[in-house]
């Protein structure tokens, strides 16, 4: 037990205390509220350089360190954190891409009025990735989970006052929840069967040997395994966070926000916690009973869980990719693209492990926030104008952004050998190729491949190469009108250090010398000069570079005639209605409109129409009754009852009359009386004597 | 100590009447002292209260010899709970009347009466005296809403006033059904709770007590009295009704419908798991949909009831005390909520007509109440770090434990949950709607800024909420050790807890 790994918690408590400075300084307390975010960071990341080193060495094990929450009877909920090389890539990096995000939104936020609490929301969401990272326990994970969700939430509506980000921050939100009902409810049964929720507790937590087992041992419905069913729960909210298909919906329009924003949540660290996840319970959903079956079993040898994995990795991957194709605002490009590519790191989770996913994770982290970053250098120097048909020519006027932004966007395509993500994408590529259940994700991944080179080229003539004869760009219309300038240096440096690292990256992971994988699993490698691969690999490799060049190469040859940014596309003018159906994104909103939505709107106009006009009914109707029949109590108490009571007054005063004039004084009427009583008397008598003989 | 918390309230109460007529000051002043006092005594008395559990007795006196009935005041985890959820939601409650204007003496001492009543049914182990206790705390209610309340006061609290003495008129006949049967000659919870009662009979008296009680929880379909109560009750009222009247529901169905008749709990918790769903959903829902921003509050109470009666009804340590820290969670949450739109807001702006509120920026008028709501709002969502997910995941966990599928569909009322609450943030707070005037000081109408008493009570409830969030040990020690009291011998028994 280290200094490091005990106060491994410092990493996020920093930047949550330059948070909840940041909270209570005052607006125009700009310097000090950036310096506090970045300072934090620096620290955090120096720290996280720490951890990394100890996770360095030969056999290292992982080290944990858990302490009690709060206890139920028995049952004792335990948090903690964990320092594997899992944990320790992520933090290295997101401390790293973050950094050099914060330093860049100072420029790109300068003139905002709201400077400070942009600032103190950035660390918030510092602070619960980075504690995402390091738990080692999912309840933990879970709760940062929200968190992050939170921050992002206030970023993505930090311009609250344009109606559509407040619109996008609330879908945000919602729709990752909708997933994350799927993530809770994982949980819940996780921590049903196995009675923990820590990942690693010395052979105790729900990651290692015992408890897998035990998953493995049940099946649930449809003959799955519980395991397998757990997974797939946890899964949905992966793919609600990472904007996988079906809920890919909110990403998109989640471009509402800041740039900086885009760049760090929504596509360097945020978006991948989907994939972190995937990857941290990679032992779970890899779990398969094989014990005490035989070598003809028919069970296939990839896990459900897994599968499921790399189809919906697969197919948001080609399908995101699509509609990249069709899109003009620069930014949506991109996060179309962000959402492909998470594509790619699901299929490689899938089909390849952890490690072939997380490394495609790391580098694109680094060259997509590139892009981000540059695309926001763009639209700063261009007024803000995000539609790439009004731009171009920019080349020569931002010359740092030009370079810099090729580099992240030849990284992205997979331009072979100098760029990180040639390296990553072939070993999905590579591992997709020899997956045994099925060639298609090989296939979807290839063809991914070919349009985002595709759609990058799209976006690089348009923005930067199409020749443009006026001075000024924009509409036209003498308002938003622009001459373009380049960014200052703050913005311009981060961008050229992603850029060195989009190139550097590629180093760990070449066939030569597998770095990162061995890295991942516990282990060094070793330097293997010369050719190691086999005869598939080079196939794979010569396919990749090919789809690069196709995509490339038709990229290049459909637009570079494109000379006027208000004409039809290429495309569109061959294939008008599939061009449009890409524009109009598949219509998955829309679709989502009628049908979701529209029922959910009727559901709970029906509710409130039952509590408003159905039970409200009963109860008024209750009390209508109560009333009535009050009033018919009275009535009946006045006609009746009462009634009775004064007639049964009136009959008795009516009697006393009688009576009364009965004594009169006659005496000759009251001996007849008595008469008549006496005979009535003996006849009385004589006729009850003789009835009782 | 704890019995403190009672006596002072109702002393307070009384020593209004000795305050002078025209001072307005005098009442609020006494009131907070009072509630402050309370809140006090409940600090000390937990502080004195055994780690680890039991039933600390405070007074036994006899009362009624003739009935078998006490003065009989005692305490467990459970009791303290609320017992200082009572306290600190008086002592907000007092800070956000502090603008009572029309006769402050006679609304502080009803006010005051009604957390007498509170603290004694929380403390009360006689089944009479708890009673006795449970009527002291309605009657105020009708008054505090018919003379300071606003839209529909008179027929709101009628609704209420009914719809509490039905819920009593069933409660009173359970306890004489269950005081005749055991022949006890006893109203003593803990002796009751010893007598086995045949299973033909707990079959029909429980769901008589349990809906009894049930009703002042907001079970569905019994609660559509709370909506309406809470919309036309004055700040302080909702922010009692909500957080601590409707935990009386609750409480009591713990208490005594669930420890009398454990065998009827094991017939009927399906039953009642299915209504504290719908509630859950249900109140979402309907929520998502209201104008009235007090509305969208009042349906939400019903939602989170939904979580405690589900808890309740699955009879497992997890769920139970998941139940119980929810009473905890949703009584502060409510308070809070309620503090912020009847007080914050509506005292201020004329109107809770959400798309009128549209149209005034009070994200930029009123920054302080925005913030409020917003930590409220993110807190009643179930994020965690407050104490509404803590509450919320023992009530899931302990629900996949006995009704898997049910689990499921509340899971899917948590994420209605963040639209409404989202919903009515960005409609009140954060619209997009053009600025009605060019100066956006001016939307407010001059009104006042946030006083100190409102920002004191705001911060005491919120504090409150991140406090058990993130260290829930703290609740949860005094109240999990309870289950294990001879009071819920019968339960661990009969349902298996």
């Amino acid at each position: 037990m280290t200094w490091i790994i005990r106060n491994l918690w410092l990493i996020p408590a920093l930047p949550l205390l330059a948070a909840g400075l940041g909270a209570l300084l005052q607006r125009p307390q700009r310097r000090l509220a950036a310096t506090l975010s970045i300072g934090s960071m620096a620290v955090a990341f120096l720290i996280a350089c720490g951890g990394f080193a100890m996770t360095l060495g030969e056999h290292t094990e992982r080290q944990v360190h858990n302490f009690p929450w709060f206890q139920f009877g028995e049952t004792l909920l335990q948090l903690g954190w964990v320092l594997d090389p899992l944990t320790a890539s992520m933090l290295v990096m997101i401390t790293f891409v973050g950094g050099l995000i914060f330093i860049y939104s100072v420029g790109y936020m300068a003139r905002d009025e709201n400077f400070t609490r942009f600032f103190c929301f950035l660390s918030l969401f510092a602070a619960a990735m980075l504690g995402l990272v390091i738990s080692n326990n999912l309840l933990m994970l879970f709760m940062c989970w929200e968190l992050v969700g939170l921050a992002s939430y206030l970023l993505i509506g930090f311009w609250h006052h344009k109606p559509s980000a407040a619109a996008a921050a609330k879908k945000a939100f919602i729709t990752t929840r909708v997933g994350d009902i799927g993530f809770l409810l994982g949980i819940v049964w996780l921590y049903h069967e196995t009675g923990t929720l820590l990942f690693y507790s010395d052979g105790a937590g729900c990651l290692e040997q015992g408890a897998l087992a035990k998953l493995v041992a049940q099946t649930t419905v449809g003959g799955m395994f519980v395991s397998t069913a757990i997974s797939l729960l946890l899964f949905c909210g992966a793919v609600g966070k990472s904007g996988q298909f079906p809920l890919h919906v909110w990403l998109p329009d989640a471009m509402e926000g800041p740039t900086p924003v885009s760049a760090l949540i929504h596509a360097a660290t945020m978006v991948t916690a989907g994939v972190f996840l995937v990857a941290r319970m990679y032992p779970l959903f890899n779990a398969q009973f094989t014990t005490g079956l035989t070598q003809d079993s028919v069970l296939p040898p990839i896990s459900t869980a897994l599968q499921v994995v790399t189809w919906t990795g697969a197919i948001t991957a080609v399908f995101a990719a699509l509609i990249a194709v069709a899109q003009t605002d620069i930014k949506r490009i991109l996060a179309y693209s962000t959402v492909s590519q998470l594509g790619y790191m699901f299929v490689g989770l899938g089909v390849g492990g952890p490690a072939v996913g997380m490394f495609h994770l790391l580098t694109h982290a680094f060259f997509k926030a590139l892009l981000f970053l540059g695309a926001g250098s763009v639209i700063h120097g261009c007024h803000e104008e995000q539609d790439i048909r009004r731009m171009g020519g920019l080349c020569k006027r931002m010359p740092v952004t030009f370079t810099t932004y090729a580099v992240g966007m030849l990284a992205l395509s997979g331009f072979p050998l100098v760029f990180s993500g040639f390296w990553s994408k072939d070993e999905i590529l590579h591992s997709a190729m020899n997956w045994p259940v099925s060639k298609g994700p090989f296939i979807l991944a290839l063809t991914g491949a070919v349009l985002t080179a595709f759609y990058m080229t799209r976006q690089m003539w348009f923005v930067f190469f199409r020749p443009r004869t006026e001075l000024s760009l924009g509409r036209g219309d003498g308002v938003h009108d622009f001459v373009p300038h380049e960014s200052p240096p703050i913005m311009t440096l981060p961008l050229v250090s992603l850029a060195a690292c989009a190139v550097l990256l590629s180093i760990f992971a070449t066939p030569v010398w597998p770095w990162f994988d061995a890295y991942l699993a516990g282990h060094l490698s070793e330097l293997h000069l010369g050719w190691s691969g086999d005869a598939a690999t080079g196939i794979v490799m010569v396919l990749s570079i090919m789809a690069v060049v196709i995509g490339l190469g038709s990229g290049w040859a459909l637009y570079s005639r494109v000379g006027d940014g208000e004409a039809i596309d290429p495309i569109e003018q061959r294939f008008p209605g599939i061009f449009a159906a890409l524009r109009e994104r598949l219509r998955v909103d829309e679709f989502y409109e009628i049908t979701i939505l529209r029922l959910s709107r009727i559901v709970t106009a029906l509710s409130d129409g039952v509590d408003r006009f159905g039970w409200s009914a009963c109860v008024d109707l209750v009390g209508f009754l109560t009333v009535g029949l009050a009033w018919m109590s009275r009535y009946f108490d006045q006609i009746f009852i009462n009634s009775g009571f004064d007639v049964s007054c009136e009959n008795l005063r009516g009697l006393g009359r009688l009576a009364g004039r009965l004594q009169n004084g006659q005496a000759q009427r009251y001996l007849r009386i008595l008469a008549f009583g006496v005979v009535l008397l003996i006849v009385a008598l004589a006729w009850m004597g003789d009835s009782s003989r | 100590m704890l019995a403190w918390t009672l006596y002072l309230s109702f002393a307070g109460a009384v020593g209004m009447f000795l305050l002078p007529r025209e001072n307005l000051r005098a009442p609020r002043v006494l009131a907070l002292g009072m509630a402050v006092a309370g809140l006090l005594a409940a600090v000390g008395g937990a502080l004195q209260h055994p780690i680890g559990g039991g039933i600390v007795v405070i007074a036994k006196q006899t009362w009624i010899p003739s009935l078998g009935a006490d003065y009989f005041l005692a305490a467990d985890g459970i009791s303290l709970t609320l017992v200082l959820l009572t306290g600190v939601v008086a002592t907000a409650g007092v800070l956000f009347s502090w603008n009572i204007e029309l006769r402050p003496r006679e609304f502080f001492a009803f006010y005051l009466v009604l957390i007498g009543g509170v603290y004694g049914v929380f403390l009360s182990f006689d089944l009479l005296l708890l009673l006795v206790f449970y009527e002291i705390a309605i009657v105020p209610k009708y008054f505090l809403i018919a003379i300071w309340g606003s839209t529909h006061r008179e027929y709101a609290a009628m609704k209420l006033a009914l719809y509490s003495f039905v819920g009593s008129a069933l409660v009173i006949a359970g306890f004489v059904a269950a005081y005749v049967v055991s022949g006890a000659q006893t109203f003593n919870l803990l002796e009751l709770a010893k007598f086995e009662y045949p299973r033909e009979f707990q079959l029909w008296a429980f769901p008589v007590v349990f809906v009894g009680f049930g009703i002042l929880a907001g079970l569905w379909p019994f609660h559509s009295w709370a909506p309406t109560g809470h919309v036309a009750a004055p700040t302080a009222a909702s922010m009692l009704l909500a957080g601590v009247v409707m935990k009386l529901g609750a409480y009591g169905c713990l208490r005594v419908a669930m420890t009398l008749f454990p065998e009827g709990l094991a017939a009927w918790r399906g039953v009642i798991g299915i209504l504290a769903v719908i509630g859950i959903v249900y109140g979402a829902l309907v929520a998502l949909v209201q104008r009235d921003f007090k509305f969208v509050v009042g349906f939400s109470s019903v939602s989170h009831m939904g979580f405690v009666l589900l808890g309740l009804a699955t009879v497992t340590t997890i769920g139970l005390s998941g139940a119980v820290l929810q009473m905890f969670s949703h009584g502060i949450l409510a308070g809070l909520l309620f503090g912020v739109v009847g007080r914050m807001i509506y005292d201020r702006e004329h109107t809770r007509d959400l798309d009128q509120l549209e149209a005034r920026h009070l994200g930029r008028a009123l920054p302080f109440a925005a913030v409020t709501f917003v930590l409220a709002g993110l807190a009643s969502m179930g994020l965690p770090g407050f104490s509404g997910f803590v509450a919320e995941l023992s009530v899931l966990i302990g629900a996949w434990q006995r009704f898997p599928r049910l689990a499921v569909i509340a899971g899917a009322g948590i994420v209605v949950g963040v639209a409404y609450t989202l919903r009515a943030i960005q409609k009140a707070f954060f619209s997009g709607a053009e600025m009605p005037s060019p100066d956006p000081f001016q939307a407010g109408h001059g009104e006042s800024a946030i006083s100190v008493p409102e920002k004191v009570g705001a911060g005491l409830l919120i504090a409150c909420t991140v406090v058990v969030g993130l260290y829930p040990r703290l609740l949860l020690d005094w109240i999990v050790p309870s289950f294990n009291s001879p009071l819920f011998d019968g339960l661990r028994r009969g349902a298996g807890l």
